[in-house]
């Protein structure tokens, strides 16, 4: 989940809103070309400021399609996922043909089709069966269309600070394992170092309610029931009311929380990688922006898997990202796009050539190989794989050894299907109450909360 | 204005009376300047009214008599506010009846996007707040600009420099000024600079934009900041143009700095004051920039405003699906604020021409 989307423009407002509406809704169905005609698809390729280094070898990739493709012509254009930019591109009919979206939307664009339905294409694949069900879940609408193909996964993890860890007299290379301990190692972090022991995201975009929702998740509840329109909001269940509470005594008892508490994704991260931090939670896969955009010294730098209520419903909340194609894709064109996703996300993660391929330009490039992720097919294909990559990884994987060798043995659940992001935006003031007001009535705002996302949920919104 | 107990003021008051009020001149110069948008209307009006005047004659007569130039002079201005203000504006209209995917054609859906804004708890939340900012807006904003103004006329010396420095905010990019707000003045650890100074009288540290309580101040006090200086400067204008006879006349019965500036500098601003204080009412009901960078509307939604709502309903959690929902919101904004000012100028009309 990236929520780059939600700080980007300015002014947008009223002016923008109507700018969009001007660009007309296209309906305007790309004829698909004869056989043996050239196709030609767009596909989104890096982030906007990428290094010329990283272009070079997305276009050898591209040289190495079209090599295998002699009728297959492929334009990269520049792409990163943000919400506003999406439905101005929609909108206008500028999407490029393949593109990528978080977990968190997918769903919700597939069951507006705003992305292809690209069921049949996908069910002839070989691998298809080999998607793990969670996994393959976040790309499938409640009508069981499939409408992306899911390339990479995380799960939800504790991130800390070793250097903090060992000044607070505690052994960096033992995590908490219960919540207890993690309030107890927070407030021992935040009184003899000074620093904040533990954080939590708390902005009103989405992020406060993702990791409430994270941590709901660890002792056990959910935040719906049921799928589509029809599902029903469980949010002021009993384990997001201890959820909260646990949250309430760390900020308001231990103290133990610092003074920010408007972080999110970015920030807190950044916040993090400067040392200001003990521990804090996201997702397993984000030590590649702590190196590359928040200059995080590598020895500080340790993750555990999150700590589970002894509880059977507890378990991990995932996320990832998805490979979808854009709505009005057809015929040849649509087989072109998903050849391109089968050779340029999916590949890698099944044949050792591809693999190799990939690790070799990540390490040219100085990109972290080896971060923690989450299997997308079986453990056993995921383990294949690492071990092709062996020799090319360049993370510090002794520090990752808590996450690595617990995270298997908990369970990964996806994030609530219906309205996901209204879900977490009905969330967002619960815990922003709590951070701000050491009585907040947690029952009763979440009660509130539940009754606002379960409009969303009717409304489909 | 009664002005029974000093002789001198009613002296001023009658030469305020004969005296061609100069602050009337001022407001045409800032009515036409700030709204833009009528302007083209007024334009089209006269070049198209001629042929409608059947009196008149034909179409050709119209054209003789240099109907078609003053069409090609509207022009771009025409091409121009069809592209970009009415056909949008129309289209916002129509959206507000419909829902759409951005996909499929928009489906007609009455008055379901009006009824799904007004029952959703979040609206009443974002119509209090908004009004909330407006009024301390108001309160803070609007005479801190005019005191300043008076001010600076009053030093001859320094004028240039204090009018310079109370524009600069303005001429800072309005997301940095929010930044440096935001990092460098509210930052909530100690480090923060309204926490440094306070830390020395043994105070805080606060978190002014996490608490809901001290949140919206916090906005209204930056937004004050970074316009007031734009309202000063047509204050300075239209404070030249007030006749210095009449504070000399003042001088010689005997008024002070104060009675010369409630008997003879707001009774001459009037004009001004009232135009600016509909613009700033206006403006501040459209507030966005401020609780979208500051605070997304939190903390507990405590600054979320009409706008940012209406952003939320655009692209916030489902793409494109919500346009229907803020089109509705954004319309029964605009169609408020219409009102709004018509009234307002309706009542006071009599007060700003007496």
């Amino acid at each position: 989940m990236k929520f780059t989307r939600r700080a980007t423009t300015s002014a947008v407002a009223v002016a923008s809103l109507l700018a969009v509406c001007a660009g007309s809704v296209s309906s305007a169905a790309a004829k698909s070309g004869s056989a043996g005609a050239t196709v030609t698809i767009n596909v989104a390729s890096l982030r906007p400021g990428s290094s010329d280094e990283a272009k070079k070898q997305f276009n050898d990739n591209v040289a190495l399609f079209e090599k295998q493709h002699p009728n297959i012509d492929v334009k990269p254009v520049e792409y990163a996922w943000n919400g506003a930019t999406f439905a101005a591109q929609l909108a206008a009919g500028r999407l490029p043909t393949v593109f990528t979206v978080p977990f968190t939307d997918a769903r919700t664009l597939g069951e507006h089709r705003q992305v292809a339905d690209i069921t049949a294409g996908v069910k002839k694949w070989a691998y298809f069966k080999k998607f793990q069900k969670t996994i393959i879940a976040e790309a499938t609408t409640s009508k069981g269309r499939i409408i992306g193909v899911p390339y990479a996964a995380y799960a939800q993890a504790l991130h800390y600070n070793r250097a903090l860890f060992r000044q607070a007299g505690l052994d960096p290379n033992k995590p908490p394992t219960t919540w207890a301990q993690l309030r107890k190692y927070a407030k021992q972090i935040s009184d003899r170092t000074g620093a904040t022991g533990y954080a939590q995201m708390g902005l009103n975009d989405n992020t406060a309610g993702w990791i409430a929702t994270t941590v709901t998740y660890t002792l056990g509840g959910r935040m719906e029931k049921g799928r589509g329109t029809s599902a029903t909001a469980t949010l002021n269940n009993p384990n997001t009311v201890q959820a909260l509470n646990l949250l309430r005594q760390m900020r308001w008892n231990d103290k133990s929380m610092g003074s920010t508490f408007d972080y999110t994704w970015p920030t807190i991260n950044q916040a993090f990688a400067a040392g200001k931090i003990g521990m804090f939670i996201n997702g397993s896969d984000i030590y590649t922006f702590l190196v590359q955009a928040a200059n995080l010294d590598p020895n500080i730098y340790a993750i555990a898997p999150l700590p589970l209520a002894k509880n059977k419903n507890a378990g991990v909340l995932g996320g990832g990202s998805i490979a979808v194609v854009r709505p009005d894709t057809k015929g040849a064109k649509l087989d072109a796009a998903l050849k391109w996703i089968d050779f340029f996300y999916m590949e890698k993660l099944i044949k050792k050539p591809a693999a190799l391929r990939d690790a070799k330009i990540l390490v040219a490039n100085k990109q972290p190989v080896g971060v923690p992720a989450f299997p997308i097919f079986n453990k056993r294909q995921y383990d294949v794989a690492n071990s092709w990559i062996k020799p090319y990884i360049n993370v510090p994987i002794n520090q990752m050894a808590p996450f690595l060798r617990g995270i298997f043995k908990q369970n990964l659940y996806p994030e609530p299907a219906a309205s996901t992001q209204s879900v977490y935006h009905a969330l967002d003031p619960v815990v922003q109450a709590v951070f701000a007001d050491r009585n907040a009535n947690i029952p009763g705002l979440l009660a509130q909360a539940n009754d606002v996302a379960q409009k969303a949920i009717r409304e489909g919104n | 204005m009664r002005v029974t107990r000093l002789p001198g003021p009613r002296k001023v008051s009658s030469a305020n009376v004969t005296a061609r009020d100069p602050a009337l001149d001022n407001l045409d110069v800032i009515a036409g300047e700030s709204a833009t948008a009528s302007e083209p209307v007024a334009v089209v009006g006269s070049a198209l009214a001629k042929p409608r005047r059947r009196d008149r004659g034909s179409p050709l007569e119209w054209v003789r008599g240099g109907g078609l130039t003053a069409l090609a002079f509207a022009l771009p201005m025409l091409v121009i506010f069809t592209a970009f203000s009415w056909y949008p504006i129309t289209r916002l209209v129509v959206l507000s009846f419909q829902q759409t995917n951005l996909i499929d054609p928009p489906t007609w859906v009455g008055l379901q996007n009006f009824r799904e804004v007004i029952s959703d708890p979040l609206f009443a939340t974002a119509v209090k707040n908004t009004a909330y900012f407006a009024g301390l807006a108001l309160l803070f904003g609007y005479p801190i600009p005019l005191i300043a103004a008076v001010l600076i006329s009053e030093s001859r010396r320094f004028r240039g420099i204090y009018s310079a420095l109370a524009y600069l905010p303005v001429v800072i990019p309005p997301v940095v000024g929010v930044m440096l707000w935001k990092y460098v003045f509210y930052e909530p650890s100690s480090v923060g600079l309204f926490n440094t100074i306070l830390g020395w009288f043994h105070l805080g540290p606060y978190g002014w934009l996490q608490s809901p309580g001290t949140a919206m101040p916090a906005l209204v006090v930056e937004s004050t900041w970074a316009n007031a200086g734009a309202t000063v400067i047509i204050y300075l204008a239209a404070l030249t143009a007030v006749d210095t006879d009449l504070y000399d006349a003042a001088s010689v019965d005997g008024a002070g700095l104060w009675h010369k500036v409630w008997h003879i500098t707001l009774p001459q601003l009037r004009g001004v004051l009232l135009v600016t204080l509909i613009l700033q009412i206006i403006g501040t009901a459209q507030v966005f920039l401020e609780p979208f960078l500051f605070t997304s509307g939190g903390p507990a939604n405590a600054t979320l405003t009409v706008l940012l709502l209406v952003y939320q309903y655009a692209f916030g959690n489902s793409i494109g699906v919500g346009f229907g929902d803020a089109a509705a919101l954004s319309l029964m904004l605009a169609a408020f604020l219409a009102v709004f000012s018509v009234v307002f100028m309706r009542v006071t009309r009599s007060w700003s021409t007496r």
